[in-house]
């Protein structure tokens, strides 16, 4: 199948050549970072391609139909029953001025049942994607609902036609990961039951690896290899799986010792005529043939095919980037750099997102700060940076001084040795100022630079962050989302701060460009002695990148230790369940915790230990309903704020992982 | 003023919007959301320059049509004494009230002058009032905008209640207070048309604020010690540029309309100084009588001004939006 979109009239290619076919009853997965074209394969699926875009050549068929060839009322028959599409974000896909029930019941009614037939199968519906009180949330608009709820509604709602076909658009990419790993577990169940076959898209390769009997690697719009999902991230046979499967931090991988590989270089434009294969331009194993003629599939092992001439070598993809730069370890010993004690920040509405934070910044170490949405990570870094200011009665001091509440009224030496790196670079760099203003900026007002020291400053800067010369005219808006992180990069850097807080720094970036940035940052650690506050959902990057982790559960600390001792355990109990929760590439967990209910709000948090509504392992003694635990230190540096002591969680946990070699090392 | 567009602030000022903004999505990214990673592509979606933008606005027939009209009056309003048949002022008692003829294109009126040359001469007070007035109230109402919108808090309250209660109040009788005060002239105008429409467009730009407010590099900004100052003028201003020139344009379409409305009322410019809309007032009496052109073609010629500007403004719109 290949599909051009028409752009200023010219046509160019999305899609070249992809094919593949799904069992009944089959979950083919299909991976690949933004622009592969993942999302144009699901919408020619239906036909709902923009006017713009039209199937070049190929044909597609569903259950021996093909929507290409089809009349309206046959096209729409297909969408309302044959095929069923969820989206990536729930909230858009609900429509936000028609209860929920009404919804899913339409469903029902469009394929013929009377209405309180269909109200009461909507009802039986949402009871199977596992809503305790289908009652109540069909009484519900969209946007009462949390984003899981509202996820598992148009799940439901997918599903109320009895689709043979499934297409699932990044479903979770949007959720939290407790939540994610409820709603990935339902759709496995409910495969199972409906027998229904399943299109999953996604660019996270541990969803796909937990997700998928099959899957498909997209690179620049051409499928570069196929075949079982644990197969291809075992023994990736293209240079583009292996490069991006490097990408990943790993298991036991640390800033210190390993350093990611990258991909060098660019996607190609959309509508590219290279003559040979997409991703030679990137290819270490290039070679001369690889750059004139296009390879054909090769059979690289049962049902497995990959499109790489030089298939048989691709493991041994040379490294894009020196694999070890012996990166400064902190001893986490280095002097107390930011302290935070008694933290609270009350919102209006008594929404209160921080309670009595306490941690403390080394001199040179990365603290890993790590939580659900609605955790507070974001706002206490807001705190420490003086954009919001707490309540009365917290500290937080910088090397022994208090610090201010309002950004505005600290000394340009305290703006300067604080600085952020934002989460989206869109938002957070002015679209209207060059690359130069940019950067140059806080040279001026943190540094104190102007004329050629300025100039050098600026020229060694742009230089530390991988940035060129002539980016510096360019706009963001011409910038690629990398590019544009570098940028904001070197925002923070301008005035050699102390202390910077990396608010989701990639989490806006595709995972090539993710190495890329997280080697940057581990560099500049190595060269700045800069400590970091860095604040991730994703647990990989945490331990990757982390000296020591804090975890936060509804503004309270619920862990603090070392990061390796946070991760092998024990660990608190929400800790435990946000790691069984979180896929990974390196196999199945055998401990499978998974929470129920949804995280609670933060204006009326639960009595006692905050968690105890959906802990697994709360005490029958009722303590954890009656008293909130104070945070103990189990172990040196270790600390827990559970009824149950580290010591004991260490014994529980030892035996429920005891029978396979799980956990982690 | 046809450079309004031009403008080149404004102009650079533009959201880069790239291909999905025109309808095209090439990477195929359709229903992706705020967690999609954001393009990696090196050559990112390539953005619409000021002279895209510019070819863009060219093409648009309406826009043509528009700019042409004004170009037009703004000939007259330049060089009308030159080219105007007769001397606006010249009365000829003898040959008053006379339908249009071959002698006389648009007939004369009740004191025996040309309507025609008095409406070629009368774009030029018009044509200097509409857009002083505006770029007066642009700045006064961009400037309160700003600090609305970015400072909140009690500015926000106390001058939000202050435009409300202007807004509240017929603008005429506001006018009416500030003429009086004042004396007619053409700098009254000018002044009092400003401060009219200072509330309006405050209104408009604090609205665009609110949306640039929540955005990181203001947050950014105030990392590195900004003055409130400087994050309004020269980080948030530029990115409210297009809501401004937007507003611009829309404010000057009403200034016609204020200026001859107060001109007709005699508030406005003084006869014998050829007006369109003195000249209506000075002449619908003749209606009754018959005298139908004296009335009606420089009506006309306040409907074509009015249309023109609008013609523009809905141009600049549309091209703002692609």
């Amino acid at each position: 199948m290949d599909i051009v979109y028409r752009v200023r009239g010219q046509d160019r290619r999305a899609l070249r050549d992809v094919s593949f076919s799904i069992a009944r009853g089959e979950s083919y997965g299909l991976v690949g970072e933004s622009g592969s074209g993942k999302s144009t394969v699901a919408l020619a699926l239906v036909r709902y391609l923009p006017r713009n875009g039209r199937v070049s050549a190929g044909t597609i068929s569903i259950n021996g139909q093909d929507p290409l060839s089809l009349g309206k009322s046959a096209l729409r028959e297909l969408r309302a029953r044959t095929v069923s599409m969820v989206y990536q974000e729930p909230g858009r896909a609900l429509n936000p001025s028609m209860r929920v029930g009404r919804q899913i019941a339409e469903v029902f009614e469009i394929a013929g049942v009377s209405a309180q037939e269909a109200t009461q199968s909507a009802e039986d519906m949402l009871r199977k994607v596992q809503i305790s009180d289908p009652g109540r949330v069909m009484r519900r608009y969209p946007h009462e609902l949390s984003g899981g709820m509202a996820q598992r509604a148009v799940i439901a709602m997918a599903l109320a036609s009895s689709p043979s076909l499934l297409i699932l658009d990044e479903p979770t990419t949007a959720l939290d990961a407790t939540v994610e790993a409820e709603v990935l577990d339902l759709v496995a169940a409910l495969r199972q039951e409906f027998d229904t076959s399943v299109l999953f898209i996604s660019h996270n390769l541990a969803v796909i690896a937990k997700m998928c009997d099959r899957v498909g690697v997209l690179y620049a719009g051409e499928l570069v290899e196929q075949g079982p999902a644990r197969r291809v991230f075992e023994d990736p046979r293209h240079p583009y799986t292996v490069g991006l499967l490097r990408c990943i931090p790993r298991r036991g991988q640390r800033k210190d010792t390993d350093r990611l590989d990258t991909i060098p270089g660019f996607l190609p434009a959309p509508g590219h005529n290279l003559t040979g294969c997409v991703f030679a331009p990137r290819c270490a194993l290039a070679a001369d043939r690889c750059r004139e003629s296009p390879p054909p599939f090769f059979e690289v092992g049962e049902l497995r095919t990959s499109r790489c001439f030089f298939h048989d070598r691709a493991p041994e993809l040379p490294r894009a980037t020196p694999a070890s730069i012996g990166a400064l370890r902190a001893q986490g010993t280095g002097e107390p750099l930011v302290v935070v004690d008694e933290l609270s920040k009350t919102f209006a509405g008594g929404i209160r997102a921080l309670a009595d934070v306490a941690l403390t910044v080394h001199q040179g170490e990365t603290l890993g700060l790590v939580g659900e949405s609605g955790s507070g990570k974001t706002t206490l870094a807001r705190v420490l940076l003086g954009l919001t200011g707490p309540d009365p009665g917290s500290v937080v001091t910088l090397a022994g001084t208090p610090l201010s509440p309002d950004a505005r009224r600290r000394p340009r030496d305290t703006l300067r040795a604080l600085q952020i790196v934002f989460q989206n670079p869109d938002s957070a760099l002015n679209r209207r100022h060059t690359v130069r203003s940019l950067i140059s900026r806080p040279l001026t007002r943190l540094a104190r630079l102007s004329g050629p020291a300025l100039q050098e400053r600026l020229e060694d800067l742009i230089a530390s962050v991988r940035l060129e010369d002539r980016h510096l005219a360019l706009r963001p808006g011409q910038l690629s989302g990398g590019l544009k992180q570098r940028v904001a990069i070197a925002r923070a850097f301008a005035g050699r701060p102390d202390v910077v807080v990396c608010d989701e720094p990639t989490s806006a970036l595709d995972v090539s460009v993710q190495a890329a940035i997280l080697n940057l940052l581990a560099d500049l650690q190595k060269a700045e002695r800069v400590s970091y506050l860095f604040i991730s959902h994703d647990l990989g990057l945490v331990r990757y990148l982390s000296d020591r982790i804090v975890v936060l559960y509804l503004g309270r600390v619920m862990e603090v230790g070392p990061a390796e001792a946070v991760f092998a355990g024990p660990h608190h109990p929400y800790t435990e369940a946000l790691f069984s929760a979180v896929p990974t590439l390196d196999g199945e967990r055998p401990e499978r915790i998974r929470l129920q209910g949804e995280i609670p709000s933060a204006a009326d948090p639960p009595s006692g230990c905050v968690f105890h509504t959906r802990c697994p392992r709360r005490l029958s003694t009722g303590v954890c309903e009656s008293t909130e635990p104070p945070l103990l230190e189990g172990e040196p540096g270790h600390l827990t704020r559970c009824h149950i002591p580290l010591a004991e969680l260490r014994i529980i946990q030892r035996k429920e992982s005891a029978p396979s070699q799980g956990g982690s090392q | 003023m046809t450079d309004l567009s031009a403008d080149p602030g404004g102009a650079e000022g533009l959201e880069p919007a790239g291909l999905e903004a025109a309808g095209v999505d090439p990477a195929g990214l359709g229903p992706g959301g705020s967690l999609a990673p954001v393009g990696t592509v090196a050559v990112a979606a390539p953005t619409l320059r000021a002279q895209t933008r510019w070819r863009l606005l060219l093409r648009r027939p309406t826009f043509l049509v528009g700019a042409g009209i004004l170009l037009f009056w703004v000939v007259c309003a330049l060089f009308g004494h030159a080219f105007a048949p007769d001397n606006p002022l010249a009365q000829q008692l003898l040959s008053a009230n006379t339908a249009p003829s071959a002698s006389h294109w648009f007939g004369t009126d009740g004191l025996g002058r040309d309507v025609l040359s008095r409406i070629i001469v009368g774009a030029r007070d018009i044509l200097v009032i509409t857009p002083l007035a505006t770029v007066l109230g642009t700045i006064l109402g961009t400037a309160l905008g700003l600090a609305m919108g970015y400072l909140g808090g009690a500015v926000d309250l106390i001058a939000g209640r202050i435009v409300e209660a202007v807004l509240a109040l017929p603008a005429v009788i506001i006018a009416f207070l500030f003429i009086v005060a004042l004396g007619p002239s053409t700098w009254t105008l000018v002044i009092v048309i400003g401060l009219i429409f200072t509330p309006l467009i405050a209104r408009t730009v604090r609205a665009a604020v609110l949306t640039e407010r929540n955005l990181d590099y203001l947050s950014a900004a105030r990392l590195l010690g900004e003055k409130p100052g400087r994050i309004m003028f020269r980080e948030i201003l530029p990115n409210v540029m297009p809501a401004i020139l937007v507003e611009f344009t829309v404010r000057l379409g009403y200034a016609v309309f204020a200026v001859a409305t107060l001109s007709f009322l005699g508030f406005g410019v003084q006869p014998p100084t050829p007006d369109w809309g003195s000249d209506i007032a000075a002449n619908y009496s003749g209606l009754l009588s018959g005298y139908w052109w004296q009335t009606l073609f420089p009506a006309l010629a306040i409907a074509s001004l009015v249309t023109a500007v609008n013609l523009i403004t809905d141009s600049i719109e549309q091209v703002l939006n692609a």
